[in-house]
């Protein structure tokens, strides 16, 4: 497969055409805030987190789903792509009702650990405090929309890796929110195969372990490049 | 016309609250108020949340003491489990428990009202403080600091955490003691027992300087309620819920799951916090105290050497005289010492260190009741679930809502006994403090910076003209 060559920041580097530039930076080392994005699944440039500014064009590009090009140099951490970043998670946090310090996964959340890694120590934006729905129906798991994000990583994982499609996003704009079953309680789900795979992709606590408190779900995502390899060896026979 | 002397706020107490005074045309107080001025919501926020999430949610109505909350969160959400936890798990809760005591009851008797006592009501309020109290004795000072610190990393080496930890859980707790946790809290016992035991002799002989205060400082013939063993020593896990009479005798021993059957709460006009009282008297007949007072009143001994000395040192005390809330600052430091023993005893139990701390089961009942004693009383969790374990109703009663109607009680005998309306002295005010702070209210759950808070007090006539102004930056 062709090889591109082009810059990152200033640095020469180069990547296969199918390759991305969020892939050929974490190659290379150079940090990409992510929050849709995880490896194994499809990327679907959600969150615009990982936009880059790309010499040429006038609009910013997200690195999860822009495939290199020959010559391109991009910049991926200018004051104004900070601005940005930092304007996203804030809106996130105003969007929902995130509280770390009763979360189950204070500590090990990918939207707290962003928060500090970005500066965003407050919001300048007023907190929207909408009531949201928890559905604890299922026995082993339950889902807190107050901390979801909207990542579909959830979605993505049961359709792609574990193929039963249970999860899928209802509503539009501010009203949208991931249901089960054609909104159904997820006790009732008819398809879900309780797996946990949904729980483990989860950035934040929105989806959890039942038997969990307070800062006691970690993730462990590290089976989904594996699980996404063999699938397509299976495919590939 | 009356005119009202506002204390707002009340300082050196945990939480915002404030007195009302009022005064006739003669400057006699006609009438007074404690307020609690804040809303916290806890009971209705935790609706729809999971059950597992309430002691650590509930934890956080508090910073000196969320270590009570945690324990009467998770036995209310042990009874949800419906399953019998491990042995080693009560002991470590308990240890937790007595620990969380040992450093409040250290924070309310050196930081809050040690200077007070030891400097004098009516000290310079710039020097009414505990620094105040380290210029005139450091050796008392940092005495205090060093038994809230002990308090503190016990609950620390137990749970990781100094404040809000997360390790008491539905069933148990979450992980089990380490032996370098055991040794460490064990190795500190010899230097903290010493420390209580000088801080009693004290405080003994200064009792004598406020026969004046222990007269008026909430002192009338209450009912009393707390935990405590069959043997009749003390609890504060899980023994019995107990009321004695005015005069100490048994009156009933209450089932916690039956505690509405007996408990009532009564809403007032002035305060944000509910009045609770013994319902077969009826409000407002059925006052009653709860906290070391109580327990240690209703108490035929500790159950641990020093303090089983120490407390019947106590009881020699004409009972009459012992109805005197001035008296919490005692018995605190009678549990201080009893909470130090105790910790050495059920740290060398055998199982201690059994790795099997936590029962693991689903929602089994719809319904669950935790009491525990808190460093100020009896506290209490009542939760109801859905079929999914979902939170659908919270009922809480705090210690220091029951200690509600006699603080608010002793505000008006100690104004009517210390104020004079036509000139008012910062002494007489701060007694009318005082008499809240020997109850050591947990009015938010948080706590404050010492003397740092602002008093503004005014005295106005009948038509608004300001006869006298009181600053406290």
């Amino acid at each position: 497969m062709p090889v591109k060559t082009f810059k990152i920041d200033g640095q020469d580097v180069s990547g296969r055409e199918d390759e991305t530039v969020l892939d050929i930076a974490r190659e290379n080392n150079v940090f990409l805030p992510t929050l849709c994005n995880i490896e194994g699944l499809k990327p679907v440039g959600a969150c615009r987190l990982c936009m880059v500014e790309v010499k040429g064009s006038n609009k910013l590009l997200p690195a999860c789903v822009t495939k290199v090009e020959e010559g391109m140099e991009v910049t991926t951490n200018s004051e104004r792509l900070q601005k940005y970043r930092r304007m996203i998670l804030e809106m996130l946090f105003v969007e929902g009702n995130h509280v770390c310090s009763v979360c189950v996964a204070n500590g090990h959340c990918e939207l707290q650990w962003l928060a500090e890694k970005l500066g965003v120590d407050h919001t300048r934006l007023n907190y929207m405090f909408p009531k949201k729905e928890i559905d604890v129906s299922h026995y082993r798991y339950a889902i807190d929309h107050n901390r979801c994000v909207l990542c579909t990583r959830c979605v993505r994982v049961c359709g792609e890796i574990e193929g039963a499609h249970t999860w899928d996003v209802s509503g539009r704009g501010i009203n949208a929110k991931v249901v089960t079953d054609l909104n159904t309680p997820w006790a009732l789900s008819e398809t879900c195969t309780e797996c946990g795979k949904c729980i483990q992709v989860c950035p934040t606590g929105a989806l959890f372990k039942k038997s969990r408190a307070v800062g006691e779900m970690t993730k462990d995502d590290h089976f989904l490049p594996y699980l996404k390899t063999m699938r397509e060896v299976d495919n590939a026979e | 016309m009356t005119n009202t002397i506002t204390i707002d706020p009340v300082t050196r107490i945990e939480g915002h609250g404030k007195i009302t005074i009022e005064i006739n045309d003669a400057g006699e107080v006609t009438n007074a108020h404690f307020h609690v001025t804040q809303l916290r919501g806890f009971e209705k926020f935790s609706e729809g949340r999971p059950f597992r999430e309430m002691p650590a949610l509930m934890a956080r109505i508090c910073g000196i003491c969320p270590v009570s909350h945690l324990v009467a969160s998770a036995k209310a959400c042990d009874e949800l489990l419906a399953v019998r936890i491990p042995e080693t798990a009560i002991t470590l809760r308990k240890i937790l428990n007595i620990a969380q005591m040992v450093q409040s009851h250290a924070l309310s008797v050196f930081y809050l009202s040690a200077p007070d006592l030891m400097l004098g009501m009516d000290a310079d309020p710039g020097k009414r403080n505990i620094f105040g109290m380290y210029e005139a004795d450091p050796q008392l000072a940092r005495n205090g600091v060093r038994l809230r610190q002990f308090g503190q990393q016990v609950i620390e080496r137990l749970s990781g955490k100094r404040i809000h930890p997360n390790w008491v859980v539905a069933g148990g707790v979450s992980d089990p003691l380490t032996p370098e946790a055991r040794d460490a809290i064990l190795a500190d016992i010899p230097e903290v027992k010493q420390i209580t035991l000088d801080a009693l002799k004290w405080f003994i002989p200064m009792i004598d300087q406020y026969r004046e205060e222990i007269k008026v400082f909430a002192n009338f013939p209450t009912m009393y309620m707390g935990m405590i063993n069959a043997d009749g020593s003390l609890e504060h896990y899980d023994g019995i819920l107990r009321i004695v009479d005015a005069d100490g005798n048994h009156v009933r021993d209450i089932d916690p799951r039956h505690y509405q059957e007996y408990i009532g709460e009564a809403v007032e006009d002035h305060s944000f916090l509910k009045s609770p009282f013994y319902k077969p008297l009826g409000y407002p007949q059925g006052i009653y105290r709860v906290g070391p007072l109580a327990r240690l009143n209703m108490a035929t001994h500790a159950g641990t050497p020093l303090a089983d000395e120490a407390l019947k040192e106590y009881q020699s005390l004409a009972w009459e005289e012992r109805q005197s809330s001035f008296y919490f600052h005692y018995t605190r430091l009678i549990e201080i010492l009893y909470g130090i023993e105790r910790i050495e005893e059920l740290l060398n139990e055998p199982d201690i260190l059994s790795e099997h701390v936590q029962a693991l089961a689903n929602v089994n009942a719809s319904e669950g009741v935790g009491v525990s004693e808190a460093p100020r009383g009896t506290l209490l969790h009542h939760y109801k679930v859905d079929e999914y374990g979902g939170i659908t109703w919270a009922n809480l009663i705090i210690a220091t809502g029951h200690n509600n109607m006699a603080m608010d009680r002793g505000v008006f005998q100690t104004a009517k006994h210390f104020i004079d309306g036509k000139k008012i002295e910062e002494g007489m005010l701060n007694r009318v403090e005082a008499v809240i702070r020997t109850f050591d209210p947990c009015l938010s759950c948080s706590t404050h910076a010492i003397g740092q808070m602002p008093l503004h007090i005014e005295l106005k006539d009948q038509d608004g003209t300001v006869l006298d102004v009181l600053q406290r930056d």
